[in-house]
């Protein structure tokens, strides 16, 4: 099968903490560019460890050994050149727990461009709305915008932080067990909103559950102790896989 | 056996009440005989006239007004430095040598005894920088004494504002600086603020390092500039109660009053700020 034009490249990833929690051992993987990519396996596999080094959040941490590459559209992240700044712009980040800014629904969803410099208001209004439409939160919110962002639901939190980052037009939007504290009706939003958004943009998506990851793989790549097991198509993956450790977790064995 | 396990109770009920009620008795009789004896000394002419008669009559407004330069003095000299030293610490710092010799030093200044930092200003700023008796050296003293509490209580309220808020700002792309200034200190700054009047408190009411620095027996004037000498509330007290013979008991306990409802406001203001930003907190 084709495989689809890739939108980051790592190669021979590995990142170690000083503490010498979750890691990443010689790690080699695509993301492929309009696709949901889908990193999947038990915790402490190093999935959340890759997203904050695809953006460079890990430099905030206490991170002992990094090396390897990682090039998104050719281009190196890892290089001491690398505009970090600009580099967190296109690789955008939801967390598994919402975390609102707290400031109004509005000030949160234009707080990236605010901090890029964006001072025109019918630049801000305009991608607000158009945020907010994306993440499926318009309906719910359009006309409370100044309100505080702490009045939402849990899950209409999670909606807004999702455009929050979809504000700043990323290339790439990174997802860690974005409905891992939502019921299921605002999962299935969530869910539907992520098969919307790969037309413009790569997602990744880290699952909070072996069902969550059958669902929702273009492609799906297995997690196990900071080694990538197996990675191949969803369909593949979830039917066929070709490692035992693979069918042993997806069938709960183990995890 | 129930009998025994109800009468310790009483009894533990019973001591902890009097201990709490042995820490509130001393402030109301304190201030009730503070205002006793004052006896009505405290009108609007005491505020606003020089004392007259060698400080027997007449009011305290140069005592007054020293008290709130050197007030006003120590917060332009404590509030800059000591903020920028608290984010310094919680924000910046890496936990190197350097950092905890920073904290320590800190904790040190702390308890250095209040008439030692009279003299380490008399030795500096007074003699060794020739300001002179002045307010601007007593500022500088009472200054420093200011900075471990405000940047301790800073640092403090900088630290509970949420890692997540800076992991979110950082990850739209804010850099550090930025995050600072639009999530983290917008959210310690009632902190901080409760902090800086605490402190700032503290330094209005001393009389020690002020002692050597800044405080004049008695001014016939009010202070013209930063380099001349002033009167201020504390020493004038110290002064009008031992150094004085003859004096009337009311001039000192109605300056004792008024330098305790300067320290006391500035205490409610604190706790107002306190509250009311409490309230309106969402994490």
């Amino acid at each position: 099968m084709d495989r689809p034009e890739a939108k980051l490249e790592i190669r021979d990833l590995t990142v170690r903490y000083a503490d010498g929690t979750e890691s990443l051992q010689r790690f080699s993987l695509d993301i492929y560019a309009n696709q949901i990519n889908v990193l999947f396996g038990p915790s402490g596999g190093g999935k959340s460890t890759l997203l904050r080094t695809l953006n460079r959040l890990n430099d905030l941490a206490n991170v002992e050994k990094q090396s390897g590459s990682i090039q998104l559209d050719g281009e190196e992240i890892l290089s001491p050149d690398c505009d970090v700044i600009q580099l967190r712009r296109r690789l955008s980040i939801v967390f598994a727990r919402p975390v609102p800014l707290p400031m109004s629904i509005y000030d949160n969803v234009v707080y990236g461009l605010r901090l890029a410099g964006v001072r025109d208001k019918a630049t801000l209004d305009a991608t607000v709305k158009r945020a907010l439409v994306q993440a499926v939160l318009w309906d719910e919110v359009g006309d409370r915008l100044t309100e505080s962002a702490y009045a939402l639901s849990g899950g209409q939190q999670q909606r807004l932080c999702l455009a929050r980052s979809l504000a700043l037009r990323p290339e790439v939007i990174m997802l860690d067990e974005p409905t891992s504290g939502l019921d299921p009706i605002s999962t299935l939003k969530v869910e539907q909103t992520l098969r919307e958004l790969k037309e413009a943009y790569t997602v990744i998506l880290v699952p909070h559950s072996v069902q969550q990851a059958a669902r929702m793989a273009d492609w799906a790549a297995f997690f196990l102790q900071g080694e990538l097991v197996e990675w191949d198509t969803g369909h593949r993956i979830f039917t066929n896989p070709s490692e035992r450790r693979t069918e042993e977790y997806i069938t709960g064995r183990f995890g | 056996m129930r009998a025994s396990r109800q009468v310790s109770q009483r009894i533990a009920f019973g001591l902890i009440s009097l201990a709490a009620l042995v820490v509130v008795i001393p402030i109301f009789y304190i201030i009730g005989y503070i205002v006793v004896q004052s006896a009505g000394a405290v009108s609007w002419t005491f505020l606003s006239e020089m004392p007259r008669d060698g400080m027997k009559a007449g009011g305290v407004l140069p005592a007054i007004v020293g008290t709130l330069l050197l007030t006003l003095g120590t917060a332009i000299i404590a509030v800059p430095i000591g903020v920028g030293g608290a984010i310094y610490l919680s924000e910046y710092a890496k936990d190197t040598w350097v950092t905890r010799a920073i904290r320590i030093a800190i904790i040190n200044l702390a308890g250095i005894p209040s008439v030692v930092y009279g003299l380490f200003g008399l030795g500096l700023f007074v003699i060794f920088l020739n300001f002179g008796t002045s307010i601007l050296a007593g500022s500088l003293t009472l200054g420093i004494m200011t900075l471990p509490v405000i940047i301790s209580t800073s640092e403090e309220a900088l630290r509970a504002v949420p890692q997540s808020f800076r992991l979110v700002s950082n990850s739209l792309g804010g850099t550090r600086w930025q995050t600072i200034r639009r999530v983290v200190l917008p959210q310690a700054l009632p902190g901080i603020i409760t902090g800086i009047i605490l402190g700032i408190e503290r330094a209005a009411g001393e009389t020690a390092p002020i002692l050597f620095t800044a405080a004049a027996f008695f001014l016939p004037r009010l202070p013209a500039s930063l380099f001349d000498q002033t009167m201020a509330l504390p020493y004038h007290l110290y002064v009008i109660s031992t150094q004085v013979p003859g004096m009337p008991i009311s001039i000192q306990y109605g300056t004792a009053l008024v330098l305790l409802l300067f320290v006391l406001s500035m205490n409610l203001l604190a706790t107002l700020i306190r509250r009311h930003y409490r309230k309106q907190r969402v994490w």
